[in-house]
Parts: structure tokens; C-alpha cells; sequence
């Protein structure tokens, strides 16, 4: 059971019930399993959520993950996008800190990488970036040298491309 | 409001019922007669709802919380009903946690009520208030919170076929005090429908179809057949399957009476304490046919070294569990018993003369289970197997956990499931005696033994209270010691004799049975030995032998941790 560790996203709808979150975050713990990105909210139908799940490992480890996660009573489906022609998106909230006489390179960074500058203070602003997780990555490397104060990153959410709903996924066998 | 005028009509509003009520009422719809418990302030309205059913349910009050979990698994375990287990809040139900934990280890069904603080309460760090849903949640394979009597109906539906159904395991319900008082119109559901939650019927036919492809191809499978045999009630067509294929079967610890022992297929249970030959089989082994089985380490020993040329066979009914230890040639998730009614006619005779010839010659040559002489001393060994002869092989045993636990799998053959039971994935000592109890009011007029090791018992000797006052007539073999057998073993072998926290300075196990108002007799020579346990098998109430056996006999055979199947110390005598 070996091959390689790489990053896997996982998109699971689950019971909108008090407590799933932790029966996921318990099992995911127990198990050793290592979350990079956790994202959940409201889906097409109501009284579900549907959450997505960045987390490396090997395929088979992933596998076990994703069986495992499908035993908990309240998720309905699980499906793992990895390999799948998918969206993927992830939206940050980056507060940099600048000069005045800075902002308009920084301004010119944040619109090559389609970023948008929410909020302007006396020596810092705020970019509001949406992307797949790789061009965020690569913002961040870009304007580190200014000197990052304040950085909230929501996780991936992804869907795949098609119409095929995620909900017809399982991980039964 | 009296049980009587409770309604099984399943159709639109009924008569209000208190959530305590439709407790009761589920329990019956379940088929269930006894539960087992200790009342306390939060479930106090329970226990007077339960008052009211005490003519169709018995409440079997446990010493302590753990061994009302135990008995309800136990109970479970003989009948393959749910076992039902009861406590109040806080410290009730967290002495309710080693016995969740266990049924989850061993996919025991146990419905646990625990109460709650009432609902205005809850949060607030209330006299007695514990989150034992947020607790359980890894011990469980489902918990709820109730927080109204209109959802009681569905959820106790629910925690009984969760509980039973697919891999079976413990599901806790907690139920705020004033719930258990609050009333409902709502009926019982007529099933349960869950949307998550699916077990698999019988498995995949073309994977079916592959499976027996490569055991009629193989010239030297091995059955490895597990808890699920029980589980799924799949014994016969277990016998079926080996006996018409000519497939020889070892069996897990859990397995133990799935395929009858006597019978020359038998290999007897394998691991870390199995027997040599079962162990030499899986090294030799070309095709593995796992069936009910999670591969546990303790089962396998080393992977490497455990069937390395073997073609594996993994029917399952938990998805999980098929891939986890080893690479699956053929993965069928599903019952066993219905997958074997498919895979049995697919599956040829075949005679594989040098494969069986060579199991039997290493049964001949590494007999495992001789008894050496012991002129000065009773071997613990020998108390099994008298229990063995004056039961005529007919008993339910209960072991306990340690060395006792190995040699009652060990030396008494088992020839139906149902009959060994024993905490194998969690280990829990303290589990055989109250478990005897639930065994034995689930299988009343059967002979029921408790095969404890002096230790264990220890651990929840209060139940030697119960046994007396419900009259329950279980009786109980102590493998007395003078030590945690099982630890002195490990720091001999392994801590170069250096020992430590291993002895046990005793109580006299006799007089304190007595005390407590059962038979109580002490054992220290071969001759009292098999009148006592004559007698005891005769008797009609419980007993307890306190059975003073050698204090530093070793279980054999045995395979160090992280060593293979092929490395087995055998008994140097
Ligand atoms: C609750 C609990 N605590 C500790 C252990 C570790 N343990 C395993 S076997 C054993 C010794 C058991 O001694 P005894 O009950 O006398 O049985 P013996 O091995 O002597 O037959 C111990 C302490 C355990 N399994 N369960
Ligand atoms: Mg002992």
C-alpha cells in the first residue's frame, strides 16, 4: 500500500444537523488524516451542506478517508474530484502593508492576478483575490516582500464540470 | 398513563405517549426483554416509565454502569438481538464509555439510553451534566441528542436499525430529563429511512464470479472466517463452503465456533496466540478467502510475511475495511451470508492432496495444545478443558481478558457459533463476568462460564451482587495466579524478568463470594478441581471456583509483536 502523497479535493454532502462538523473534524483527527482546506455551507437542497475537502495523502490513504467518511450516518455522498475535469476555486482576504507611494505597483500586481483592492487604509490595504489555490499561492509569493499583516485564506470549495451532481457520487465500494 | 394503553399502530396520531413511554414500546418492538441499568436523577422519569413495564420488560440493575454495558453486550452477542443499557447523566454515562467503546471494537449492537440534564439546563454546566454525545462520537457508530418527545419515535427506530443492521455497533441515545416526560402524538415510524446510510445486501455478482475463479484455481486457499460469520448467521454456509469445496478454515479470536472445531477442516483460530499450524497455513497460503475478517494486527502479525503469495478474497460487509491491511484481489462488499449463498455453487471440489497432507503434518508435528505434566500444580489449561468434558463441549464461555482469554479459546473445541465470546478489539478486562450475566439471561437453562483470569475479575467483582440478587446462575472459573498473568509473561519475555505492577496479593475469591451470597469454593488440586467444576455444571444457581492454578505458567504458542506467522514460540516443554 504505498505511492505517492499528493493533495486531494473531496466534495461531500452532508446532513445540515448540529454536530456533523464534529462527527468529520473527530474522525478526521482520529484517523490521522491531514486537512489542508475544510469548506461548508448551504447546497441546492435545503437541509443539507455540502463541504469540500482538501487533504493529502496517498490514493489509497485517500480512499480509506473517503470510505471512512461515508460511514457517518448524516454524509449522503462523497466524491473525490481529484482526477475529475473540476472547478476549483478559493477566495483570500490579504491585508498588505504599503506606502502610499507603493499602492500603485501594489494595485498593478493585484490586477494582473485578477485580485481587487476592498479597502484602502493610511499605510495598508486590503486585495480580495479569487482563484484556483496555485495563483493565490503565487500572489502571496509576489507581494511577500512588502510584508504581509493579515491573511484569511476560505478553503477551497469545487464542482465538477458537467452535469453530473456530486451528490449522484458515493464512495460505496 | 399504564402500558396497556400504549398503541402499535403505526398510522397517523396515536394517543400521547411520554417520550419514557415510547422508549419502552420501541424496546418491545425490538423483541427485547431484558435491559440492563442504573437509574439516577436525570432518568429517573424513565425508570418510572419502566415501572409501568416491568411486567414485559425485566431491568436488570447493574453494580456499576460498565457492567450493565457489558451484560447488554453479552446479551447481544448470545441472542443477535440489540442489547439495551441504561444510566442516568454525567457520571452514569461516562461509565458507560469502555463499554461503547467495546461494542464499537467488536461491532456489538448496543441501544444505550442515557439521560440528560433537562433541556433548559443543558450547556450550562449543570449538577451532573456531561456531552456524552460529543464523547461518544468516536466509540459510537451513531449518537443522539433528542431534544423532543416528537422526535423520540423516529430516533429510537432509527438507534435499533442502525445499531443491528450492516456492520452492527453501539448507538447512544441521550435523553434530556424533562423529555422522557414530555408527550407525543407521534406514531412509531413503519421503517427507517435513512438517506446516508445504505448497507449492502448481497455482494456484487460478477465480483462473485471472479471470487470463485481464483479459489477454484488455487491449490492451497485457506479460509480465514471471522466475527461477521456470526453476525451475519452465516455458520452453515460457512460448513457448506469448506466441506463441499474440501477448503481448509482457521478463524479469528471472534471467529472461534464459526466452523465447528472437531471437524478435520478445522485449523483452529490463528495469531498472536494461535495455534502453530493455523499461523504456518497463512505463511503457505495461495489464496487467502477472508470472510467477515478485518485483518487485525493481532490476527496477522507482520503483513509481509502473512499469505505473501497469496491471492486475497475479501468478503465484507463494511466497505472499509476491504484494502485496509491488505492489497484485495477480489473485494465483495457485502452480507456474508447471502454472498456465500451465491459464491457456494460456483465453487468446485477439489481434492489438493499435498496441501491438506502438509496442514496435517504440521498439526501432528506442532501440537500446541498438549498439556504438560504438572505434578505439583493445577495448569490453568487443565480448568478449561475440565469445563470442556463436564459440559459435554455444550457451554456458552466468557472469557475474560489476558492470559485466561487465550487458553479458553484455546482448549475447549467450540462447534457453533455463538458459544466463546470475548472482548477481542478492545480488550477490556473486567468485561467476562458482567458479560456472562447477559449471556446467560439471554440464554437461560444454558450452561454459561466465566473463564476469568483474578485480575479481571477484580475489576468488576460488584457483580458478583447482581448474580446473586436476580438469581442468575452463571458460574464462574477463576484462573487464579497471583498475577496480571498476562503483563508478568510480557516482562518476562520482553523486560528481561524485570517485574513490575504484575502481582496480585488476593483476596480469599471463596469467602468473598460467600459474602456476597453465592457458592464459593476454593480449588487447589487436580481432584478437587473436577468434582468442583462437576458439581458446579450440576448446580442450579451461580458459583464461583477460585481455582489456584501455577503462577507463572506461560501461554503458548506465541508470535512476538512484529515478527510474522513463520516465527511462532512454541511451548519449550
Ligand atoms: C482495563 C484494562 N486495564 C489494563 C489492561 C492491560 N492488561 C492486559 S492483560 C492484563 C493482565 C490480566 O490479568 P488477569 O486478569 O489476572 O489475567 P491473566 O493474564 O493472569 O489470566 C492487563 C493488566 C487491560 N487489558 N484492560
Ligand atoms: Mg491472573
Amino acid at each position: 500500500m504505498n505511492g505517492e502523497s499528493r493533495s486531494h479535493t473531496l466534495v461531500a454532502m452532508v446532513a445540515d444537523h448540529p454536530g456533523v462538523l464534529t462527527r468529520v473534524a473527530s474522525m478526521f483527527r482520529r484517523r490521522g488524516f491531514n486537512i489542508a482546506s475544510l469548506a461548508v455551507g448551504n447546497c441546492e437542497e435545503p437541509g443539507y451542506s455540502r463541504m469540500t475537502i482538501e487533504v493529502r495523502g496517498t490514493d489509497d490513504e485517500v480512499k480509506q478517508f473517503e470510505k471512512q467518511l461515508y460511514k457517518l450516518v448524516e454524509v449522503i455522498t462523497v466524491r473525490d474530484l481529484t482526477d475529475v475535469s473540476a472547478v476549483q476555486t478559493e477566495t483570500a482576504l490579504v491585508r498588505v502593508r504599503v506606502s502610499a507611494a507603493d499602492r500603485p505597483v501594489l494595485a498593478d500586481i493585484a490586477g494582473i492576478f485578477h485580485g481587487e483592492i476592498v479597502d484602502v487604509g493610511r499605510d495598508s490595504m486590503i486585495v480580495q483575490i479569487t482563484g484556483v489555490s496555485e495563483t493565490i499561492d503565487r500572489f502571496l509569493d509576489v507581494i511577500a516582500e512588502y510584508g504581509i499583516d493579515e491573511l484569511t485564506r476560505t478553503g477551497v470549495v469545487a464542482m465538477a464540470r458537467g452535469s453530473k451532481a456530486s451528490r449522484n457520487g458515493s464512495a460505496r465500494g | 398513563m399504564t402500558a396497556s394503553e400504549s398503541n402499535g399502530s403505526t398510522n397517523g396520531a396515536v394517543p400521547a405517549r411520554s417520550g419514557g413511554q415510547v422508549i419502552c414500546e420501541a424496546i418491545l418492538a425490538e423483541g427485547i426483554d431484558v435491559i440492563f441499568g442504573m437509574p439516577g436523577g436525570a432518568s429517573l422519569p424513565f425508570y418510572d416509565s419502566l415501572y409501568h413495564y416491568q411486567d414485559r420488560i425485566r431491568h436488570v440493575l447493574a453494580r456499576h454502569e460498565q457492567g450493565a454495558g457489558f451484560a447488554a453486550n453479552g446479551y447481544a452477542r448470545a441472542t443477535g438481538k440489540v442489547g439495551v443499557a441504561t444510566s442516568t447523566s454525567g457520571p452514569g454515562a461516562t461509565n458507560l464509555v469502555t463499554s461503547m467503546a467495546n461494542d464499537h471494537m467488536d461491532s456489538v449492537p448496543v441501544v444505550y439510553i442515557t439521560g440528560q440534564v433537562a433541556r433548559p439546563a443543558i450547556g450550562s454546566d449543570a449538577f451532573q451534566e456531561t456531552d456524552i454525545t460529543g464523547i461518544s462520537i468516536p466509540i459510537t457508530k451513531h449518537n443522539y441528542l433528542v431534544m423532543h418527545a416528537d422526535e423520540l419515535p423516529r430516533v429510537m427506530a432509527e438507534a435499533f436499525y442502525l445499531a443491528k443492521s450492516g456492520r452492527p455497533g453501539p448507538v447512544v441515545v441521550d435523553v434530556p430529563k424533562d423529555v422522557f416526560l414530555e408527550e407525543t402524538t407521534v406514531p412509531a415510524p413503519d421503517r427507517v429511512n435513512l438517506r446516508g446510510y445504505r448497507p449492502v445486501r448481497a455482494g456484487n455478482l460478477k465480483m462473485v464470479r471472479r471470487a470463485a475463479e481464483v479459489i477454484n484455481a488455487s491449490e492451497r486457499p485457506m479460509i480465514m472466517a471471522g466475527h461477521g460469520v456470526d453476525i451475519s448467521g452465516a455458520a452453515p454456509e460457512l460448513f457448506e463452503l469448506a466441506t463441499s469445496g474440501n477448503i481448509p478454515v482457521v478463524t479469528t479470536l471472534h471467529g472461534v465456533g464459526g466452523f465447528p472445531e472437531t471437524h478435520p477442516l478445522s485449523f483452529g483460530m490463528l495469531g498472536m496466540h494461535g495455534l502453530a499450524y493455523a499461523n504456518f497455513a497463512m505463511g503457505e497460503t495461495d489464496c487467502i478467502i477472508g470472510l467477515g475478517v478485518r485483518f487485525d494486527d493481532r490476527a496477522v502479525g507482520k503483513v509481509d510475511e502473512f499469505g505473501p503469495n497469496a491471492k486475497v478474497v475479501h468478503i465484507d460487509v463494511d466497505p472499509a475495511e476491504i484494502g485496509k491491511v491488505l492489497d484485495t484481489e477480489v473485494p465483495i462488499v457485502g452480507d456474508l451470508k447471502l454472498t456465500l449463498q451465491a459464491l457456494m455453487p460456483l465453487i468446485e471440489h477439489r481434492e489438493r492432496r499435498p496441501w491438506i497432507g502438509q496442514l496435517n503434518e504440521w498439526r501432528e508435528n506442532h501440537p500446541s495444545l498438549d498439556i504438560p505434566d504438572s505434578p505439583d500444580t493445577v495448569l490453568p489449561q487443565e480448568v478449561v478443558r475440565s469445563i470442556y468434558d463436564a459440559s459435554g463441549g455444550d457451554a456458552r464461555v466468557i472469557a475474560d481478558v489476558g492470559q485466561n482469554q487465550m487458553w479458553a479459546s484455546q482448549h475447549f473445541w467450540y462447534e457453533k457459533p455463538r458459544r466463546f465470546f470475548s472482548a477481542g478489539g478492545l480488550g477490556p478486562m473486567g468485561y467476562a463476568l458482567p458479560a456472562a450475566m447477559g449471556v446467560q439471561m439471554g440464554a437461560p437453562g444454558e450452561p454459561v462460564w466465566c473463564v476469568t483470569g483474578d485480575g479481571g475479575l477484580l475489576i468488576n467483582i460488584q457483580e458478583f451482587n447482581t448474580l446473586a440478587a436476580e438469581k442468575i446462575p452463571v458460574k464462574v472459573a477463576i484462573l487464579n495466579n497471583a498475577h496480571l498473568g498476562m503483563i508478568r509473561q510480557w516482562q518476562q519475555f520482553f523486560y528481561e524478568g524485570r517485574y513490575m505492577g504484575a502481582f496480585l496479593d488476593n483476596p480469599d475469591f471463596a469467602k468473598v463470594a460467600e459474602a456476597f451470597g453465592l457458592r464459593g469454593v476454593s480449588v487447589s488440586s487436580r481432584d478437587e478441581l473436577h468434582t468442583a467444576i462437576a458439581d458446579a455444571h450440576a448446580y442450579d444457581g451461580p458459583v464461583v471456583l477460585d481455582v489456584h492454578v501455577d503462577r507463572v505458567e506461560n501461554v503458548y504458542p506465541m508470535i512476538v509483536p512484529g515478527t510474522g506467522v513463520r516465527s511462532v514460540i512454541e511451548d519449550p516443554r
